[in-house]
């Protein structure tokens, strides 16, 4: 994935530093109205890790590991689903005047 | 799946979560921004289920299905007024999640290709840990928050001495043992700094009291991101990066305009102890001063004779549940011609954009609700100034009483109206302790009751 030669780790930071940047712009721009929308929605979008979950919790053969990875899939399902049906809640009484 | 078209996958679902985020400059654009996100997250798991190493669908689906479903049936059911201690309680999950993740690559490194039980590679190995910590931080964070915003914990600062020298050598006690942790890797270590950081996420929440909740959820929202940073390191997995660091600095910038809202920094808020009662100095202690109280008739009367009104919610106003009460009191002045108005500080309530959700959910139109520097200036040309369940946000003293614990805060301008009424149960201080020099003044009419009653009662006699 990476180029030849360059430590993953040195690839990581260069990703994280670009997308904090995209981060800290994109997020000034979120109007005050909708702040809670947007923790409810980054609280479900950071269930993400549901991906490292689903590694863990894929091999054929059971272990202690995946045992651990089915609760992780769990508690970030309950988050992915929560986080955004209670968004979408949200953001559907914003209406405009009558 | 190769790597390559797995790789490109998570590319697509990483712009798919900007996009969410994107969507939410606008109540237009929000909408569809979620279904950005769903999206985003539907293919980010579609490829990982869709990776060789994952086989076993039977425990994956079940997993899916029994979280789904709690986590559906939590979304519908809940109150809005609740929302605070939802988020909170989710973003705990996430932390815990973190955790379970991050014990899964110690037990099974091979799985994620960063080496064997007990012989991780070193950075992978510090990567691991510290998402184990963050995630852990938050989880218990979350859950002391969570308490205090569902009234299980008292919200009132607990503090006590060594406090601070408790958190600080916690902390270098979890630096060490990671330390140690790169020289030997042993389950007991392993172990030893997840039950540290779970001490520690609940003694730097138990100091902070309820008022700054807007603070400490933004904090734990951001600190959710971090753990899934770190998590996103030990894997190598560029999607998990970039959406930790969406969440982290998403949280961050929140944290920062919360604590511009009450001019306090982002230190002395996570230092707690704000708002402990009776060593504060009370600046009515001059003997009793005069107020003016009216009835809910008095108030009708003023307002429907009045041209603009402008309404300034607050934490009680959550409290009494009286913002559909409000919003009908609004229409009814509307219908007689007044100009209704709201006007929203940014921390008002107990999470960021609470009371406009709330506002919303009453179907008051967004048009009509202001930010503080949209209407500040409006106050002085306004006649009526209608204050429900907020009080030191309007407090003057922020501005001109130096030795007040708010000084300097911005507040919203009631004072300039040619009118104030201000909804109260009774003369109690707000959570800073201080009196609000407001109440005594000429112009401003005390309304004692419950919001949600007054209200009522104002829409009664507006009848």
């Amino acid at each position: 994935m990476q180029p030849q030669g360059v430590d993953p780790f040195i690839f990581g930071i260069t990703v994280l530093v670009l997308a904090c940047f995209v981060g800290y712009y994109v997020v000034w721009r979120v109007t005050p109205a909708l702040h809670s929308p947007l923790m409810s929605v980054t609280n479900a979008i950071s269930s993400v890790i549901i991906v490292g979950a689903l590694i863990a919790a894929g091999p054929a053969e059971g272990n202690l590991a995946q045992v651990m990875g089915f609760f992780a899939i769990v508690l970030a399902s309950i988050n992915i689903f929560g986080g955004f049906i209670v968004t979408q809640r949200m953001l559907s009484m914003f209406k405009k005047k009558r | 799946m190769t790597d390559d078209i797995s790789a490109f996958l998570y590319l697509v679902s990483s712009v798919c979560f900007i996009l969410a985020l994107r969507g939410l400059s606008s109540p237009d654009t929000a909408r569809q921004g979620n279904i950005f996100g769903v999206t985003g997250m539907t293919i980010a798991i579609a490829t990982t289920l869709a990776l060789p190493g994952v086989l076993s669908y039977e425990v994956i689906v079940a997993g899916l299905v029994i979280g789904g479903a709690i986590g559906t049936l939590v979304a519908r059911k809940i109150e809005m007024t609740a929302l605070p201690q939802l988020v909170a309680a989710f973003h705990s999950l996430v932390g815990l999640a973190a955790c379970f993740v991050a014990a899964a690559a110690f037990y099974r490194p091979e799985a994620y290709g960063i080496g064997q039980f007990l012989n991780i590679h070193t950075a992978s190995l510090i990567e691991m840990v510290l998402g184990l910590a963050i995630g852990a931080i938050t989880f218990t964070g979350s859950i002391i928050a969570f308490g205090k915003l569902q009234g299980i914990i008292s919200g009132a600062p607990l503090t006590f001495k060594g406090q601070h020298f408790l958190n600080a050598m916690l902390g270098i006690s979890v630096f060490i043992l990671i330390i140690l942790m790169v020289n030997e890797q042993t389950e007991v270590t392993f172990w030893a700094i997840l039950a540290i950081s779970f001490l520690i996420g609940i003694l730097i929440i138990i100091p902070i009291g309820g008022a700054d909740m807007p603070v400490v959820i933004s904090m734990l929202n951001s600190y959710s991101g971090w753990a899934a940073c770190g998590i996103g390191f030990t894997l190598g997995n560029s999607l998990l990066i970039i959406t930790g660091a969406l969440v982290g600095s998403s949280g961050a910038i929140l944290s920062y305009i919360m604590c511009k809202g009450m001019n306090r920094s982002f230190f002395s808020v996570i230092l707690g102890g704000f708002g402990v009662e009776n060593n504060l100095p009370h600046s009515g202690q001059g003997g009793e001063k005069a107020i003016k109280s009216g009835s809910a008739e008095d108030a009708a009367f003023i307002m429907e004779n009045a041209s603009s009104v402008i309404i300034v919610p607050g934490y009680g106003m959550a409290v009494a549940q009286a913002q559909h009460a409000l919003r009908e009191m609004g229409d009814i002045l509307k219908t007689k011609g007044v100009k209704v108005r709201y006007a929203i500080h940014p921390v008002a309530g107990r999470m960021p954009g609470h009371m406009n959700v709330l506002l919303a959910e009453a179907n008051v139109p967004y048009e009509q609700v202001l930010e503080l520097d949209e209407i500040n200036r409006d106050f002085s040309q306004t006649d009526v100034a209608f204050v429900i369940g907020a009080n030191d946000v309007t407090n003057p003293a922020a501005k001109t009483d130096t030795s007040s614990p708010i000084y300097g805060m911005p507040i919203l301008d009631v004072e300039n109206a040619q009118t104030v009424l201000f909804i109260k149960r009774s003369m109690a201080s707000g959570y800073a302790g201080v009196d609000n020099e407001l109440f005594f003044r000429d112009n401003t009419m005390m309304l004692f009751s419950d919001a949600k009653k007054m209200c009522d009662e104002i829409v009664q006699a507006l009848n």
